[in-house]
């Protein structure tokens, strides 16, 4: 069996957990393997939207234990499952919790591990894939040699396929409680609480945008094209104000939008680190040397508080972000 | 308190990558090495309970000669003493969570610190898998953390928010940016590192769980294309060649 650990938001499957699935129901599709979902929780509502998107079989681990994230906890109770499946390949999306969870349950199998894949393959019945190293200046193709294989995918990369089936849904036993860790309060800080790598258009603006207040201009253009606002490190930096979770780059988040606009930004490695996977990058820049360019598809060389506001107006008279 | 820290010593993030001849591992000419950037944050945190609240620190290190460097600059910051463990550069996170597991194991931590993530491999993973190994809390992408009587209190990022959460000790912190600003080795640390005998000793015996089949640099991208004209006019022309050329919009 191929396993997906699958994240819910307000009662919903999480983007990035329907890419995964999807993913694995091509894997599982063509090994003729059976797919499971697996939602661990303190009642898992959602679930069953697995189903939508191939799932033979939805696993559910249900306890008030595990109303609250724990990472002991939540590894205990995918370790558990995947033994209790005999699954050989278990995956996750390589969000803050999958990333959290899923070396520390491929610890408690004995299980190789490779994080934030973007291709994945079964060769010879056991998963290959393939991932970013060093900030993505590489590509390694990667092998397991374990009995049970790992990964977690990068968010938006895979594309969510609806294939509905039957499925049949089985309650697990849930770890007992008493964890060692456990997640008390979440704190939403800044503007939006859009996860920037998840976002399809990201306007991302530089130390070029000289305040914070200037942010307003990216949002205009942003909302315009359907998309959210990022910043790079000099504009985190800068005590604007800006949260970190909008920062892109090495020290920020990888993201892997189709459309990258970079205001203002110059393209120092560190920032490329973060969004050199982006499909179409587009540069402003009043600095026609600015490294941003040798990645662009297309570059502006001007004052990117006229271009800016100009992409706008156009954006909203074409009707684009509708 | 006894506090261990696990550092990562890595090619410098401006290092041009090669791949070597067999097509499956760096070219490691020309590198310049230093300690990987998060570590920086993790022995921070770690000189910083030692000077609060009189913790003993000690910094290890998983490589060869060269990775004597990582360990003389972390006495030199404030470790109480350094130890390398002789092993391999293998690209395999639970490989060298176990080593570093055999390492620690009894051997009475009460925390131990690593990078969030490690240049190079960036599977952020050596971390939460080292905490399995040794069964103990783990509390990763921290920046904030605050240790309370035989328990934590630490603040992870999130996707889009952050979260607090508390666990036993001991436990394994990973550090995020953020979590302090990492000092500078002053001559008095670095004369008194000089002095310090770096212990040795040998990795535990690894299985391979991962390996490389491939290594490549990505496609290198097309020549991009410079838009003219007045404000208005470039971005028209985007527009127009964002919706009908690269069909993104």
């Amino acid at each position: 069996m191929i396993l997906v650990f699958c994240e819910t938001k307000d009662g919903s499957v999480r983007k990035p957990s329907l890419e995964a699935l999807s993913e694995a129901r091509r894997l599982a599709g063509a090994a003729g393997v059976p797919l499971g979902a697996l939602f661990v929780g303190a009642a898992t509502a959602g679930a069953e939207e697995a189903a939508q998107f191939g799932a033979d079989v939805i696993l559910k681990v249900e306890a008030p234990s595990l109303a609250a994230y724990s990472s002991d906890g939540y590894a205990q109770a995918i370790a558990d499952a995947v033994q209790a499946k005999g699954a050989t390949v278990l995956l996750a999306a390589a969000t803050s919790l999958g990333r959290d969870v899923l070396p520390r349950a491929a610890a408690r199998l004995g299980a190789g591990y490779a994080a934030d894949v973007t291709g994945l393959a079964l060769v010879d019945g056991r998963l290959q894939v393939s991932r970013p190293v060093y900030a993505g200046k590489a590509f390694a193709t990667t092998q397991f040699e374990t009995p049970v294989q790992v990964a977690t995918t990068r968010p938006n990369i895979f594309t969510v396929t609806a294939s509905a089936k039957a499925v049949s849904v089985e309650a697990l036993k849930a770890p007992e409680g008493g964890f060692l860790a456990v997640v008390k309060e979440i704190l939403t800080k800044g503007g939006g609480h859009v996860d920037i790598a998840e976002a399809n258009v990201i306007v991302a603006g530089g130390r070029g945008l000289k305040d914070g207040a200037n942010f307003k201009l990216l949002e205009e253009l942003a909302e315009a094209l359907g998309g959210v606002v990022g910043a790079s490190r000099a504009a985190v930096d800068a005590g604007w104000g800006l949260p970190h979770s909008m920062q892109v780059g090495q020290t920020g988040k990888v993201v892997s939008p189709t459309l990258y606009i970079a205001c203002g930004i110059s393209g120092a490695i560190q920032h490329v680190a973060g969004m050199s996977g982006s499909k179409i990058i587009v540069a402003i820049n009043k600095d026609p040397e600015a490294p941003i360019f040798k990645l662009a598809s297309y570059g502006i060389v001007g004052d990117l508080f006229e271009v800016v506001p100009e992409l706008t107006k156009a954006a909203k008279a074409l009707g684009i972000g509708k | 308190m006894k506090i261990l820290v696990a550092l990562k010593q890595v090619p410098d993030t401006e290092t041009k990558i090669k791949v070597a001849a067999d097509g499956k591992s760096m070219d490691w000419s020309d590198v310049k090495w230093i300690v990987s950037p998060y570590d920086e944050y993790a022995l921070e945190e770690a000189i910083r309970l030692k000077e609060s609240a009189g913790a003993e620190v000690v910094a290890v290190s998983v490589g060869g000669d060269k990775t004597r460097d990582v360990l003389r600059n972390a006495l030199a910051l404030g470790a109480d003493s350094a130890v390398l463990i002789r092993g391999g550069e293998t690209g395999d996170p639970l490989a060298i969570a176990r080593v570093l597991a055999a390492f620690a194991k009894d051997q009475g931590f009460d925390l131990i610190f690593l990078g969030n993530k490690g240049f190079g491999g960036d599977n952020a993973s050596v971390g939460p898998m080292l905490a399995e190994l040794l069964g103990v809390a783990q509390a990763n992408v921290v920046t904030r953390l605050e240790i309370l009587d035989g328990r934590f209190r630490a603040e992870r990022e999130g996707d889009a928010d952050s979260e607090v959460l508390e666990g036993s000790l001991p436990a394994v912190i990973t550090a995020q940016r953020g979590l302090n600003e990492p000092r500078y080795a002053n001559l008095k640390g670095i004369m008194a590192a000089k002095k310090k005998t770096i212990e040795e000793v040998e990795a535990a015996p690894v299985v391979a769980t991962v390996a490389t089949v491939t290594l490549a640099l990505p496609p290198a991208r097309p020549e991009g294309r410079r838009l003219e004209g007045d404000p208005a006019t470039q971005a028209a022309a985007l527009l127009g060649l964002l919706r009908d050329e690269a069909k993104v919009l």
